[in-house]
């Protein structure tokens, strides 16, 4: 249910989620944050900075480094009413609780009969950018959409994050929350009440005509760039975020490659194996008749995040590449 | 027997090894948070200030052909397992001469050469892998012995207690020594931890294990002793907790609200370099001279380290691809 908000004002990523916090807790009291360092600490990104405070450490819960036991205590509340929500404190710290997602959530309410409902979120720092390295800096997103019963969301600004995450604690399956860390200073409109951004929902971020350019999380900004730079070449960029990966939004996203005819997806992930992949593959099963050319795609090297500043520079997609894949379909020399 | 090897008291040698060793570790680690507030080091630094008796009396019952784990607090366990202090510092700097050519950073030093097996930044990560390495060493027929160092926040994760099974079960060569710094980042020991005293983790699993001082390195050294003799005579794991204490934040993006300005000046009184150097003068084993002129030594070393750091290269855009599988690069992959 979407809440059409009044005031909006300008504040940053990461207070758009603290806020969403702070007001979903107050509207819910089944609703409860827990994770390493999310109560005393605020969260080491200070998305949940005084919370503790003002709910008391029962209902801002900080837990010892735990992954596994974490994720695992997170479903049994849910199993029985509550509505957790876990902070996996950087994504790559997901390999150490798989099995709690992948095995048990994802799987609870289906090999049960449906008799088992799971509302759980789990927010996570995803990317690379701030040299943190390999094991700091995944984008692991293709992991989660390729398990049935999970749903994931990568907002890409303010606005979503609030939004959108309020929907996930709303939601009642499992739902992870991939932020990048890179976009937590980032500025934006975000409205003051408690509203929702409808999962499985894709965005035109951009209108275009003559290219279609999909792009999640911290890419959405490089492609509205990149579809800047493009201009010179006389194309007209249209930026689509899908904002929910699972379930994608195909829908938005086919129309409006049957509208411009060509398309690329970008996304920070490896691009092996990428999200991008199966978005390409049903863009084609949509829109086949209408492509004038392949659908490209643009992720990270088939490699680790190196810790070198250097080569993560060039490790981390950007507009640069966003625009050089774009011509190199177009068949342009660059 | 065991105890015959701790009444030795250390010789004069011994002791100004460790002087020197420890007092490398402080200046390597103060030089590399001058270069990161002059942001030539990205990305987390995790500075082993305050922490440096636990390493240095513990590796000195080593000798070169035993290994070493260690987590992403690392730089003092691989100097004090003999990396040189040049290549440590370009891999902080992230230059292709650093021992993980740049690639890994401050988390991840590592340096088969020395039997320094490596920096993990997944908690606990590194503490299965020190069971593979002893087992391996009992396969090969060799009393070599491995020492795998964690901090007091990875004894709630999972792989802390499979460890410790494994290794008792297969009767491996490993020391675990816990850094118990009372901190896991920004929460207290008491708030995280059924059974503080940690030493007492390792009963259950019928491994031998004891506390130490970790301010204190001759008491560090005595325990290594007996836990190296006991493991590499064949007698399975050992168990020390050291009580530690990190001066500094646990990163350099730590505001450290959770613990008082007096609590750290209590600990820094206990400041282990200052105490060995006050008993190495009251018991006539150096002069205020022989010091200093060993500490104009060490700065020289870190000067030197810290020159190579900034004069090597950045590493090869190639090395983006390399090392991803043995014998072939990944550039064709993505």
């Amino acid at each position: 249910m979407t809440t059409t908000a009044q005031r909006t004002r300008t504040t940053s990523y990461v207070n758009a989620i603290l806020e969403a916090q702070r007001q979903l807790l107050t509207a819910d009291p089944n609703v409860f944050l827990c994770g390493e360092d999310v109560a005393l600490y605020g969260g080491v990104f200070g998305t949940s900075r005084g919370l503790m405070a003002e709910f008391g450490p029962q209902r801002v819960v900080d837990t010892p480094i735990s992954e596994s036991g974490i994720v695992g205590m997170a479903i049994g509340a849910a199993a029985t009413g509550l509505r957790p929500v876990v902070e996996i404190m950087f994504m790559d710290f997901v390999g150490v609780c798989m099995d709690q997602i992948v095995n048990q959530l994802a799987k609870m309410r289906y090999m049960f009969g449906g008799k088992a409902t799971l509302p759980v979120t789990i927010r996570t720092m995803a990317g690379g950018g701030r040299n943190m390295a390999a094991q700091h800096s995944q984008s692991l997103e293709a992991w989660f959409c390729h398990v049935p019963g999970l749903k994931v969301v990568m907002p890409s600004n303010p606005y979503d994050a609030k939004g959108l995450l309020v929907a996930a604690v709303r939601d009642d399956d499992p739902v992870l929350v991939i932020d990048n860390k890179m976009q937590l200073g980032m500025q934006g409109e975000v409205p003051e009440d408690l509203y929702e951004v409808p999962l499985g929902k894709a965005r035109v971020v951009r209108e275009g005509t003559n290219f279609t350019i999909v792009a999640t999380s911290r890419m959405v900004q490089e492609a509205l760039a990149a579809a800047e730079q493009l201009g010179a070449d006389g194309l007209n960029v249209e930026v689509v975020d899908p904002r929910t990966l699972q379930p994608l939004d195909i829908e938005t996203i086919a129309t409006s490659v049957r509208k411009t005819h060509r398309a690329l997806v970008a996304h920070e992930a490896v691009r092996f194996g990428g999200i991008g992949g199966e978005i390409v593959a049903q863009i084609q099963e949509e829109a086949f008749d209408y492509l004038d050319a392949p659908v490209g795609r643009v992720g990270a090297p088939f490699s680790p995040v190196p810790f070198s500043p250097a080569l993560e520079a060039l490790y981390v997609p950007n507009r640069d590449t966003i625009v050089t894949e774009v011509r190199r379909i177009l068949g342009k020399q660059v | 027997m065991v105890d015959s090897i701790t009444r030795q008291s250390p010789s004069r040698e011994q002791f100004v090894t460790f002087y020197r060793q420890m007092q490398l570790i402080r200046r390597f680690e103060e030089a590399a948070a001058l270069s990161y507030q002059r942001r030539k080091i990205g990305g987390f630094l995790h500075l082993y200030i305050g922490e440096e008796a636990v390493a240095t009396g513990m590796i000195a019952a080593l000798r070169p052909s035993d290994t070493v784990v260690a987590s992403y607090r690392e730089h003092g366990h691989a100097l004090a397992k003999g990396m040189d202090p040049k290549a440590a510092m370009a891999e902080l700097y992230g230059k292709v001469t650093g021992c993980s050519r740049g690639k890994g950073g401050s988390m991840h030093l590592f340096d088969t050469s020395i039997g320094f097996l490596g920096g993990y930044a997944i908690v606990a990560g590194q503490m299965p892998i020190a069971v593979g390495l002893g087992l391996a060493a009992v396969q090969a027929g060799r009393d070599d012995v491995t020492m795998c160092f964690f901090g007091d926040g990875a004894v709630n994760e999972g792989e802390f207690h499979e460890a410790l099974n494994l290794a008792k079960i297969w009767n491996t060569p490993v020391i675990f020594v816990c850094e118990n710094n009372l901190y896991g980042m920004g929460t207290a020991l008491a708030r995280a931890h059924a059974v503080q005293e940690i030493y007492r983790r390792a009963e259950v699993f019928n491994i031998p294990s004891e506390r130490a001082d970790g301010m204190d390195v001759l008491a560090m050294y005595d325990v290594a002793r007996k836990a190296v003799e006991h493991a590499r005579s064949g007698n399975g794991p050992y168990f020390i907790e050291a009580m530690t204490y990190r001066f500094r934040a646990h990163s350099m993006a730590d505001p450290e609200l959770y613990r008082t300005k007096e609590e750290v000046a209590r600990w820094r009184q206990r400041d282990p370099i200052p105490r060995l150097r006050a008993q190495m003068i009251e018991q006539g084993l150096a002069t205020e001279a022989d010091l200093n002129a060993m500490d104009a030594v060490v700065d020289r070393q870190v000067e030197e380290a810290v020159r190579f750091a900034e004069e090597s290269p950045e590493p090869p855009v190639e090395d983006l691809w390399r090392h991803v599988y043995v014998g072939y690069d990944s550039k064709d992959m993505t």
